[in-house]
């Protein structure tokens, strides 16, 4: 075997892909497993000694009332991304190569801009004098102005409008997978439509909805700004508990243990995903 | 008596314009093994898509038993389908995918359960039915189509080259495999191959299909020994063609036929012939004689190339005119030394009776290759 200074560029390549994750994906993610088990210090932000009451923090209704809010707001917009990016990516696997390229391209071309920005532009879109009020009102739809923003129904229309690319792209992989043998041989063997569905189609696209719910469901948590230009006071992400702890309250350590928490239902539905790919012979992700 | 189990009529279908069937006509007999062979695009696979019902004809129609089933859904036909990749359900066991079809007819569980074991021990796959399909070889994957396909008990089985994935020896022994089945099973097949040879040793009967027509149906000798055109005879087996010219119809249903400037006498064809008239005499390699050079019968030549097979020797021959002859002989007993140098001088002749006459085509049929991608 040759030595590694026989490979000069292959030990550069390898020292550098390691040192960039040592230095800034597990130094960073140990330091916030560190801060968690720190005790808050209002002067250098953490101190000894050892504790785990930001974790037992975690745990009051408080904060446990805002988390299960944040969760079923992102698990709602989880549902409408799915509900709407489902059928679409569907439809897109099926439309011709030169409609595909289009669409896909449609789907993309928001992430030119700014996301902060693209937020902003919904607020006056949903704004009391906003474009959607003024034309419904114009319309005659309705009366007098709804109030839309400043509303949890406003967060989640702003979490779907940016996380929606990220459940239909993981989908439409998996429908572009879909052989259509697979469905002529259900029809062959005497099922319908709607077995067919459940019974094969759902099945073999489990692992492109359960990547997209992870793509969507996590990002959903901690997309703090969409609270804060869209949400009002009331309606909070874990996001938002994450960043007021480490930029208004000074509280690191409870910042970090918030933080950790979502790291650990992201590495539970990837488990999970990685389960539901093995099911179909597929390798892990 | 043999009975019209399925019957298509008139048949024709366009895709993009391009006529894949054109007004094809088709009797299946039932409990036969019949096979549609042909080059890719010949409209094999569209014609076997009809019967199961994921493609519908433009026109046409057909009738299963007396039932018209032109525009009946596959689900409800009482056909099942054997894929070329065989398209088990990945997320499936062998179990679960040989019984799906018995849980559509939402059939008892006992039931399913033994006749799924059934299914399974037929194909000799008993052991397997907590498998999934990625944990089979292909052709345990293919045997698990079949029985899922055989399991509903169907009146006929579609199979769509399902013998191409597999390698030489595999698909020699699922050939029989499959021929076995069928006879134990009694139910008619209907088989689709691009492969002359699968398909003459497998069938009762060959339909030989190019450009959405059918050029020959016949049992596999007749379409061997006697095909009804050029495209036939190129594409099932090797041919020799020489060039024939009539220089005399006898009385006696002969005709004397100027073959290489040798005047040989055949039977009359089938088609009209008169004085003068060029034809084409085809020759199997195995209906050729390679002669010493001395010999006054046949046609100069010399071998330019010889193929030791084992069982046979086969041989080119180039005629004094440029025309390339092969030949195919098997091995003599009585003379262990019987081979063939290079350039060696030979005369060339054939068995006489064994010839099969075809008239000149109109126009000159492009070369055609019969592979399948």
């Amino acid at each position: 075997m040759r030595s590694l200074t026989q490979q000069p560029f292959r030990t550069a390549v390898l020292v550098l892909v390691w040192g960039w994750l040592l230095f800034l994906v597990l130094t960073p993610n140990l330091l916030v497993v560190g801060a968690s088990v720190m005790t808050r210090d209002p002067g250098s932000f953490i101190s000894l000694p050892l504790t785990l009451d930001a974790y037992r923090q975690l745990l009051n209704p408080l904060y446990l009332e805002v988390f299960l809010h944040s969760l079923y707001m992102a698990a709602m917009t989880t549902l409408v991304c799915l509900l709407i990016g489902y059928p679409f990516a569907w439809a897109l696997s099926k439309v011709g190569k030169r409609n595909q390229v289009l669409l896909i391209f449609l789907l993309i071309v928001p992430f030119w801009t700014n996301s902060l920005v693209r937020t902003y532009a919904l607020k006056l879109i949903l704004a009391t004098n906003g474009l959607l009020n003024n034309a419904l009102m114009s319309l005659g739809v309705i009366d007098e102005p709804m109030q839309l923003l400043y509303t949890e129904g406003a967060v989640i229309i702003g979490l779907v409008y940016l996380l929606l690319p990220f459940m239909i792209l993981p989908l439409y992989s998996v429908f572009e997978d879909l052989q259509e043998d697979y469905l002529r041989a259900s029809h062959d063997l005497g099922a319908g439509r709607l077995s067919t569905f459940i019974h094969v189609i759902v099945p073999l696209t489990l692992p492109g909805v359960l990547a997209g719910i992870m793509l969507v469901l996590l990002p959903a948590m901690g997309l703090f700004f969409v609270p804060d230009i869209l949400g009002g006071s009331r309606n909070l992400l874990v996001g938002n508990v994450i960043k007021n702890q480490f930029l208004d309250a000074r509280n690191w350590p409870f910042g970090a243990a918030a933080s950790i928490m979502l790291t650990l239902a992201m590495a539970f539905l990837m488990f999970a995903h990685r389960l539901s790919k093995r099911r179909i012979g597929e390798d892990g992700v | 008596m043999k009975q019209t189990l399925l019957s298509l009529s008139n048949l024709t279908k366009q895709f993009d314009g391009k006529k894949v069937l054109d007004s094809l006509d088709l009797e299946i007999f039932d409990g036969e093994f019949i096979t549609l062979l042909g080059p890719s695009g010949c409209g094999k696979t569209t014609l076997l898509r009809m019967m199961a019902g994921f493609e519908h004809p433009d026109e046409g129609s057909i009738t299963l038993g007396g039932q018209d089933l032109t525009h009946t859904p596959p689900e409800h036909r009482p056909l099942n389908t054997v894929f070329q990749n065989y398209a088990l359900f990945p997320h499936m066991s062998v179990f679960d995918n040989v019984a799906y079809g018995l849980k559509m007819e939402k059939r008892p569980k006992e039931e399913i359960q033994q006749r799924v074991e059934e299914a399974l021990a037929m194909v000799q796959l008993e052991d397997f039915a907590r498998r999934k399909p990625h944990q089979l070889s292909g052709g345990q994957q293919q045997r698990v189509a079949i029985a899922r396909a055989v399991v509903k008990r169907p009146k006929m089985l579609l199979l769509d080259e399902p013998l191409s994935a597999l390698d030489f020896k595999l698909r020699r022994t699922m050939q029989v495999e499959l021929k076995r089945l069928q006879r134990e099973l009694g139910i008619t097949f209907v088989f689709v191959t691009h492969d002359q040879e699968e398909a003459l040793s497998m069938s009762d009967r060959v339909v030989v299909l190019k450009g959405g027509h059918i050029q020959q149906l016949g049992t596999p000798r007749e379409v061997y020994e006697r095909p009804a055109n050029l495209f036939t005879a190129r594409f099932v087996g090797e041919t020799n063609f020489f060039p024939g010219r009539v220089d005399a119809a006898n009385g006696d249903d002969t005709i004397t036929v100027d073959v290489f400037g040798l005047k040989r006498t055949f039977r009359k064809p089938d088609f009209p012939v008169k004085e003068g008239q060029g034809l084409h005499v085809l020759l199997r390699p195995e209906d050729i004689r390679v002669l010493a050079p001395e010999d006054e019968d046949g046609v100069a030549g010399k071998i330019v190339e010889r193929n030791y097979k084992g069982s046979t020797l086969d041989s080119v021959i180039h005629l004094e005119d440029g025309t390339e002859v092969l030949a195919s002989e098997f091995f003599d007993e009585d003379d262990p030394t019987f081979d063939y140098r290079l350039g060696e001088p030979v005369k060339v002749s054939w068995v006489d009776g064994w010839e099969w006459l075809l008239p000149t085509e109109p126009e000159a049929l492009p070369e055609e290759e019969g592979t399948d991608a």
